[in-house]
């Protein structure tokens, strides 16, 4: 599996705000405890651990 | 009460040695008679290599220390002569529970595989086995075994020569001097004769207090290991309680770095500590208290020319895990074979390269797994602790975190990857568990056990054929294939040779072999080149 970095959401406003919308209201620390737990469960969806490290390496600080 | 750990169980006694008059040499020479040194000395012994333990006490180890051993473990002690009492004493586990807070998250089941002798675990403190190990040991020598286990001796000074070691051992009655022509240090993660031959041991020190307590209680808590991340009465903190023979359980409570290690040992703070995790209803006593911090580090090479280094004195792990002991006895397997080859003339001083080769990659898989278990457990950042924390909230509800939550990936053996002994694997379709390298997994056979017929040797082991006659190895044919070989050691082959060093770890297999390349493989196994 290779990770996608195209455009791939079909409705990407809708999704932006659903991703807002589960942290409101919460505090740092809240939020920051359920990125985490999103992060988790979305790479388990993706399982395969190179396409997982793309994310990584494309998520990482450019340098 | 009179404590097992208590009793002196080999006192000094006077040796002719001491009065000889120039130091009388030994082949070999183990330094401590811990579960290490002692399992040398049976392995050595018992295929009649001369073998003197010095030992600088004289008594069991103090306390449960090491209290989980592995089926790998079980299986040397079985070949060593000392399994069945070991492992009828250990109490045997397969269910765990994780909790974080005041919540139970989820449990588990170890689900060991069917067809093995010996259970995937048992727990049992350190005592009992040294105990039964030194029971064998002198039923050993009352069978005319060489072993000599000599207490109260400490070993004062080493020195390495091309030819031989030199060594000063203190007595009771004074020095002497002995000399031994390979020498085992067995003598812990503090090893006195690394630090006299000046040798390194560099890793990562974990920053972390543990108080380990051994309680006794007439409770009906269940044969379970539980563990806790951040538990009220730990707050921050982890915690875990095991079970061990003789109404004993072993506590260890993480305490964190910033504290009064002495105060913390105090009788009645830790008896506070213990009735805040039990509750106020439950009646015990404490046996034995002790604070460690860890570290886990490695010697650069276990080989020093003559001297071998195998056990906590050659590499340190954290305990989760139980790696320490369990990869401490393993360094023996695969050494002693090694060393009574060499000193027989069998094989060339060289094949004493691939212990340490071998067991170097076997430590760097143990110092790997436990680092990464104590990570787990005592997340170093706040971003570590977040998702060690979010891994623990998720695996209440979703099954998919529960293999992320990491409280000690427990001992398994290493397959030799890597070992300079093994030949080219030329069975492609069988199971890689099986891979030249690799332990031999047990299996159901007749009505006992495939592994029971492996004895000190070469072992040539025909599965679904008969075993041609190799010189140098014992033939094992097993014509009638049952499920557990044909999934653990066949695969999609029909039939299958295996050249098996005598320490059950494979050499070479084959979907056929002719008798020269048999050869070859059993060359290359003992250090040869064919």
């Amino acid at each position: 599996m290779t990770l996608t970095l195209t455009p791939n959401i079909d409705a990407p406003d809708d999704l932006y705000a659903d991703l807002l919308a589960a942290h409101e209201g919460l505090t740092d620390d809240q939020s920051a405890a359920l990125n985490a737990r999103l992060i988790l469960i979305l790479a388990n969806h993706i399982g395969d651990r190179d396409t997982f490290r793309a994310a990584l390496k494309a998520a990482a600080p450019s340098a | 009460m009179t404590r097992i750990f208590d009793t002196p169980l080999y006192p000094y006694t006077r040796h002719p040695d001491q009065d000889a008059a120039k130091p009388v040499r030994h082949p070999v020479i183990i330094v401590g008679a811990g579960p290490v040194g002692l399992a040398a000395a049976l392995d050595l012994g018992q295929q009649g290599v001369p073998v003197l333990v010095l030992d600088e006490n004289d008594k069991l180890s103090h306390g449960s220390r090491a209290i989980c051993f592995a089926k790998r473990t079980l299986e040397i002690a079985d070949r060593l002569g000392c399994g069945a009492p070991v492992t009828d004493r250990g109490v045997r586990w397969n269910l765990g529970k994780v909790f974080f807070g005041d919540r139970k998250v989820y449990e588990f089941n170890l689900l060991p595989e069917d067809g093995h002798r010996r259970p995937a675990f048992i727990n049992l403190q350190q005592y009992h086995l040294e105990n039964d190990m030194v029971s064998r040991l002198r039923t050993l020598q009352a069978e005319g075994a060489p072993i000599d286990l000599r207490g109260g001796n400490r070993v004062s000074d080493v020195a390495a020569n091309p030819d031989h070691v030199a060594l000063t051992v203190d007595t009771p009655d004074g020095p002497y001097a002995l000399e031994a022509e390979y020498l085992i240090a067995c003598d812990g993660a503090g090893s006195p004769t690394r630090d006299r031959l000046g040798l390194g041991f560099t890793g990562r020190v974990f920053e972390d207090n543990f108080l380990i307590a051994d309680v006794t209680m007439q409770a009906d808590f269940p044969t379970e290991r539980w563990f806790w991340f951040d538990p009220p009465f730990n707050p921050g903190q982890s915690a875990l309680l095991h079970k061990q023979p003789d109404g004993v359980w072993r506590i260890d409570l993480q305490l964190g770095w910033d504290i009064d290690r002495e105060k913390e040992k105090e009788p009645e703070r830790v008896r506070a500590r213990v009735r805040q995790m039990l509750g106020p209803d439950v009646n015990f006593d404490l046996e034995w208290v002790s604070i460690y911090t860890f570290q886990c580090r490695r010697m650069e090479r276990f080989r020093h020319g003559r001297v071998l280094f195998a056990g906590d004195a050659a590499h340190q792990v954290s305990p989760f895990g139980a790696r320490g002991a369990n990869s401490g006895i393993q360094d023996t397997d695969n050494l002693c074979w090694k060393l009574r080859l060499v000193l027989a003339g069998e094989a060339p001083d060289s094949l004493l390269d691939s212990y340490d080769t071998e067991r170097v990659e076997a430590a760097d898989e143990n110092i790997l797994n436990s680092s990464r278990s104590t990570d787990f457990i005592t997340p170093k950042s706040t971003t570590s602790r977040l998702f060690r924390d979010a891994v623990l909230d998720l695996s209440e509800h979703h099954a998919f975190a529960r293999p992320l939550v990491n409280s000690g990936r427990l001992s398994v053996p290493c397959a030799h990857d890597g070992s300079p002994l093994s030949t080219p694997d030329a069975l492609p379709t069988g199971p890689t568990r099986t891979r030249p390298g690799a332990p031999c997994p047990d299996a159901p056979l007749g009505n006992g056990y495939l592994l029971d017929d492996f004895g000190n040797t070469f072992t040539l082991l025909a599965i679904g054929r008969d075993a041609p006659g190799i010189q140098g190895t014992t033939p094992l044919s097993i014509p009638d294939i049952t499920d557990a070989l044909r999934t653990r050691y066949l695969g999609k082959a029909d039939s299958a040779l295996y050249l098996i060093r005598p320490d059950q770890h494979i050499a070479a297999r084959w979907a056929d072999a002719s008798e020269t390349e048999i050869q070859s493989a059993l060359t290359r196994a003992k250090g040869g080149q064919p």
